[in-house]
């Protein structure tokens, strides 16, 4: 117990900057508006770690300030320390600082340089709300709002149709997720009476895992999971991660790779209480992991964009994440998602160097023979791709087969196509590492160079050194190189924290987490009396099971072996042998237009859904109902009224014996109805 | 109830007197209607009035009867007469309409008075009225008036007073300039 | 004398003719001075109704109340014959039918 950190501070800091940047950034000159922001973002970075030197677990959840009080139901805002949260603050603080370092150089040129500012460091202040909220509630605020700001960051550029839409269908596909998870809320508030993450999990802790079928904590859990799906890019809710891209490349890393995205994985391991005890929908979970994984690897082997690589590769890894949640192993998910936060994030970085080398081009296929050229970029660049391929030695290599192996005893069929998805990204990531760096440089650098301000491939098109006069491909400058060289550097020694036992560590990852996942699973509260410790193969987490190290080692080199089956693959088609994609290409001709255009996914949605509902909403809301109900009732009422007194005023001829008429008639009515109710009265 | 034998029991002087007054009513009534000419019509009206002082005698009521005939008959109905001919009223014409009605409403107008009298005659209890009922002098009356109805009395008179000058004001010949207060 | 009784039926038939003359006078005339005509019969009418009650309950109340109708009726005929005469100069008609100008 210790007193209280001020975790209030961290996500407040980076609030200031937005506030500040926001309201006076556009009259303050550019180096002014970069001070504030690295500085409110270092500033939460560093308050992290001092939290980080001085925390005992486990910490109270400090309370900041009162909010809601309703009768029994209170939330307040309470923010709460164990080490997943630690974890997850450490790595969106360090990677999000390392990121806004970066875009000082990258967005220089940019005329809204201090609404981006402002935007990144609002981001900051809601993925910190979430990562440290006490409650379902201040959860979900930080939820929503980093929802929006991933709204904003993606249409940066709002002048451009493409990035509006994208921004736009961002929101909308998240807000479809978040609706099942407000639905899981007001479960939870319903059957528990609360949203404190306290009280909820020590009300949850003594029940039963529930059979299979339909219970309470399923549906929760189905439903938290339908919100992950939006938030985090799985099926079906995906569609929205690669049409991203049209943001600045800083945001794809920082929120479309190391940070939002990888809200609905702490999600759900945050309510591991939950879905250790609904195995149908932790099930779910894994099947939707595993199917993402696949399915968005294969769209990545035939896209041209670099960026749009990248943004398939993070849903199948994000799928790799889930399904480590789904089969129990919470904390190797975890390490997965920090390791793959350092990957990822150097690998939008580093792409965003390359295009900003070679003028604003993202496609691929003009790219080629960098390496000589911009070696910083190429170097670290190569470090993520071979971490993410999950190359021995690197910290991919030991999340990701933390995740296969915790797969491989739930379920061999996991394994498999983990195994499968393994060999697949290997292959598309040297594919990208081989077309980019190597071979023949097939763009043409000098003319789109020179018209860079301009660039028709829109986002990227800005020259970090305003009035640099070279053309030709160049090197970024060092304000963008070094958060590249310090993410290398994570990429390669971040995973030495989870050394599983097989290989001679103790996997110290998974024992800090310990706490967090062990404390209450089901087997633990039924054999705790009988003091054994709880090991169940299947739904539950437990530390690692006791098997034969052999056996695992065997595993491993078998996923290496994937890995270097990819690399093969690609030097083969890329590199020995650059002709033969466009012939597979060919003969594949049917199947190859499928994945290349993501097997008609968003023409399958938009043909179900959205077209259905303009249709419907513009025949029957719009006209049926707008027009010819509600407007036709006020103006056929606004009718009716004046054709109601053009009958009436004939009564007012000026005509007496008319006048007279209508009296004799009025009174013969009155007199006949005094003397009914006369005779009533008898 | 109005039965056979109580119509022959009771034929007495009253009833012929209030029959034969009645009558006239009627046809001066009915008379008022049918002219067309407006002086035919207040000539008419005189010998309703007349009649009417007539039943009032048979009730008992002599003031009121002298005062129909001095006041009611003998000013208003000459200040009509006055009227019409002051203004030259002449004969109305009659006008298609009028035509139709006529063709249509007297028949109409008969069945329905008809039709009330029957009910009326069915449904009357024994309610009847003596001759010379009321105590009618003129002292019973002024007892009355100036004691119990003395406001009334004396807001009548101001009431008279402006007529008087309603009138005057109404019927003066307008100014040749127009706009001038009086 | 012998008393001798009519019934108060008959007197109120009597006035309640009276009183419908008046009122289809009032509808079908054209003539304004027959029409005004037409009220004070409709007014004899009422009185005669009066009176008829007032004999009937012996009330002398119903009497002052018919002198109370002659008085209002008299100075109604009078500023009502005021008015037709001026409408009479300006409109140069006594039909009804053409002094319409309060109309919609």
């Amino acid at each position: 117990m210790t007193s209280s950190l001020n975790l209030w501070l961290i996500p407040v800091l980076p609030l200031a900057g937005a506030a500040i940047n926001g309201f006076l950034g556009k009259r303050s000159s550019r180096r002014a508006v970069s001070t504030v922001g690295l500085f409110f973002a270092g500033a939460a970075f560093a308050w992290a770690l001092a939290v980080a030197a001085r925390v005992s677990f486990p910490h109270q959840p400090e309370f900041v300030a009162h909010w809601i009080r309703s009768g029994s139901f209170t939330v307040d805002f309470t923010l709460y320390l164990d080490q997943l949260s630690l974890v997850m603050l450490l790595v969106v603080t360090g990677v999000g600082f390392l990121i806004h370092v970066y875009s000082v150089g990258y967005m220089w040129d940019d005329p809204s340089y201090y609404r981006f500012f402002a935007y990144l460091n609002l981001f900051m202040f809601f993925m910190l709300t979430l990562v440290l909220a006490g409650n379902y509630l201040l959860m979900f605020i930080g939820w929503e709002g980093v929802g929006l700001a991933s709204y904003l960051l993606i249409g940066f550029w709002f002048t451009k149709d493409s990035a509006a839409s994208a921004g736009k269908k961002a929101f909308i596909v998240n807000r479809i997720g978040d609706f099942g998870f407000l639905i899981a809320l007001f479960l939870l508030i319903k059957h528990f009476g609360s949203l404190n993450f306290d009280q909820v999990f020590q009300s949850i802790a003594p029940m039963q895992p529930e059979t299979v079928g339909a219970g309470l904590l399923t549906t929760i859990g189905i439903l938290l999971m339908v919100g992950a799906c939006g938030k985090s890019a799985q099926i079906p809710l995906y569609i929205w991660l690669p049409d991203a891209m049209e943001g600045p490349t800083p945001v794809s890393a920082l929120i479309h790779a190391a940070t939002m995205v990888t809200a609905g994985v702490y999600m759900v391991s945050r309510s591991h209480v939950i879905f250790e005890r609904a195995p149908s929908a932790l099930m779910v979970v894994a099947i939707i992991g595993t199917l993402t994984a696949f399915f968005a690897a294969t769209i990545g082997i035939a896209q041209t964009d670099i960026k749009k690589v990248l943004a398939y590769s993070t849903v199948s890894q994000l799928g790799y994440m889930f399904m480590a949640c789904g089969v129990g192993a919470f904390s190797a998910g975890i390490f997965h998602l920090m390791t793959h936060a350092f990957f990822k994030g150097l690998l939008f970085l580093a792409a965003g160097s390359v295009i900003h080398a070679v003028g604003g081009e993202q496609d691929m296929r003009k790219m080629g023979g960098l390496r000589k050229k911009i070696p910083w970029t190429f170097w670290t660049m190569t470090a993520g791709t071979l971490a993410i391929a999950g190359i021995p030695g690197l910290a991919g290599f030991f999340s990701k087969d933390e995740i296969l192996w915790r797969a491989y005893q739930a379920s061999w069929a996991y394994w498999l196509v983990g195994l499968v998805t393994a060999f697949i990204t290997s292959f598309y990531m040297f594919r990208l590492w081989f077309m980019t760096f190597f071979g023949e440089y097939r763009g043409d650098a000098e003319k789109t160079h020179a018209s860079a301000s301009h660039g028709a491939h829109g986002s990227d098109a800005h020259d970090a050194h305003g009035g640099h006069g070279h053309g030709g491909v160049h090197e970024s400058p060092r304000v963008m190189l070094i958060p590249l060289v310090i993410l290398a550097i994570l990429s390669v020694i971040g995973g030495y924290v989870g050394i599983p036992g097989s290989l001679g560590g103790n996997n110290r990852f998974d024992k800090f987490l310990g706490p967090v996942f062990h404390a209450s699973t089901p087997a633990d509260a039924e054999n705790a009396a009988m003091g054994e410790k709880g090991v169940s193969e299947h739904t539950t987490e437990g530390p690692e099971p006791e098997t034969a190290a052999s056996t695992e080692l065997m595993f491993t080199a078998i996923s290496v072996l994937a890995a270097l089956l990819g690399f093969g693959l690609a030097w083969l088609l890329y590199y020995r042998s650059p002709q033969l994609p466009a012939r597979i290409a060919a003969s594949l001709a049917g199947a190859y237009q499928t994945v290349v255009h993501k097997y008609y996914v968003d023409e399958f949605y938009a043909a179900l859904f959205v077209k259905p509902l303009i249709d419907g909403s513009t025949r029957i809301l719009w006209q049926g109902v707008d027009r010819n109900i509600i407007d036709a009732t006020v103006n056929n009422a606004g009718d009716a009224a004046a054709h109601v007194s053009d009958e009436a005023r004939h009564m007012q001829s000026g005509n007496i014996r008319s006048y007279a008429g209508w009296i004799a008639v009025g009174s013969a009515v009155v007199i006949a109805f005094m003397i009914w109710m006369w005779t009533q009265a008898r | 109830m109005v039965t056979s034998e109580y119509w022959v029991l009771t034929m007495s002087f009253h009833l012929i007197l209030f029959l034969a007054f009645g009558a006239v009513c009627v046809a001066g009534a009915i008379n008022l209607l049918a002219q067309r000419h407006p002086i035919n019509s207040a000539l008419s009206l005189i010998a309703v009035m007349a009649a009417l002082a007539g039943e009032y005698l048979l009730l008992g009521a002599e003031f009121v009867a002298a005062v129909q005939v001095i006041v009611y008959a003998g000013a208003i109905m000459v200040l009509f007469v006055f009227i019409i001919m002051l203004l030259n009223a002449g004969e109305e014409e009659g006008t298609k309409g009028s035509r139709i009605a006529l063709l249509l409403g007297v028949p109409g107008m008969l069945t329905a008075s008809v039709l009330v009298a029957w009910v009326v005659l069915r449904h009357s209890g024994t309610e009847s009225v003596e001759i010379g009922a009321l105590p009618g002098a003129p002292k019973d009356i002024a007892q009355l008036l100036f004691h119990d109805f003395l406001l009334p009395f004396e807001v009548t008179s101001v009431l008279i007073l402006i007529a008087i000058m309603g009138a005057v004001v109404l019927a003066s010949k307008p100014e040749a300039s127009p706009g001038r207060v009086d | 004398m012998v008393a001798s009784y009519v019934p108060l039926s008959y007197y109120l038939l009597l006035s309640g003719f009276l009183f419908a003359c008046g009122v289809v006078g009032f509808l079908i005339k054209r003539n304004i001075i027959t029409i005004f005509m037409s009220i004070e019969l409709m007014l004899n009418g009422v009185n005669l109704s009066f009176v008829a009650f007032a004999a009937h309950w012996h009330a002398l109340a119903g009497q002052v109340f018919v002198f109370f109708v002659m008085v209002v009726a008299a100075a109604e005929a009078a500023v009502g014959l005021a008015i037709i005469i001026a409408v009479y100069r300006t409109r140069e008609t006594l039909n009804v039918d053409q002094v319409n100008l309060l109309k919609l």
